[in-house]
């Protein structure tokens, strides 16, 4: 393993790539569910309405994780790219972690 | 020039799309309790202004900075580069788009 991919931070840069990733993957599909109200409510109502089940719904907080740590993790890159907090790196990366946690747990626990 | 354009064109785009994300995740915390049924979030969003432009300026972002991501990992994982990468950017670029405004097309028209 090259010496760089030991540290914690490329932890932090591989999640933030394969968090994007699957979102990038997710989104038409997404889209397409939202775009069945077009034709009829009904539609839409019929897979939210299979959207329901624990396992959808413990999947759609995986979702809800991605999406939070793509987005905290965004947050600290530009945070790290515009402002001098070159000390803080590694705190910031295990803050993004935490918050993505607690957003995926807070929409877990309203879920069920 | 053009890698320095596109970092910029992700840059802000990724600006734009971070208050956008708390919103929706807000919402989505939100909406989840109870189930969610067509009817409560079409009520919500059709015929919104608000919404409309939310969603679309949320779509118009997301293209952007999801096609340079895919870009990239292409670029870096794959070593895809010139015309083929330039077109599998220009597609998904306009999947993300098209899909995207669609989807808020459907949910925001009265």
């Amino acid at each position: 393993m090259k010496p760089h991919r030991r540290q914690p931070l490329y932890l932090a840069f591989l999640l933030h790539r394969l968090s994007g990733l699957g979102l990038a993957l997710f989104l038409p599909f997404h889209f397409y569910v939202l775009s069945l109200a077009l034709d009829s409510e009904a539609e839409l109502d019929g897979f939210l309405h299979w959207s329901q089940a624990p396992l959808v719904k413990l999947a759609e907080s995986g979702l809800v994780f991605l999406l939070a740590i793509h987005l905290f993790g965004g947050l600290r890159l530009l945070a790290l790219e515009n402002m001098p907090w070159r000390d803080a790196y590694k705190n910031a990366a295990a803050l993004a972690v935490a918050a993505a946690f607690f957003v995926a747990c807070g929409f877990l626990l309203r879920a069920f | 020039m053009l890698e320095l354009r596109l970092y910029i064109a992700q840059r802000v785009s990724a600006t734009i799309i971070a208050p956008l994300v708390l919103i929706h995740l807000g919402m989505m915390i939100y909406a989840i309790q109870g189930g969610l049924d067509a009817a409560e979030i079409l009520a919500r969003t059709r015929g919104s202004w608000w919404w409309a432009a939310n969603y679309g300026l949320f779509v118009i972002a997301v293209a952007v900075h999801a096609a340079i991501g895919l870009r990239n990992v292409l670029r870096e994982w794959l070593c895809l580069r010139g015309a083929v990468l330039g077109a599998v950017t220009w597609l998904s670029f306009a999947l993300l788009l098209v899909t995207g405004l669609r989807a808020v097309f459907a949910v925001v028209m009265p």
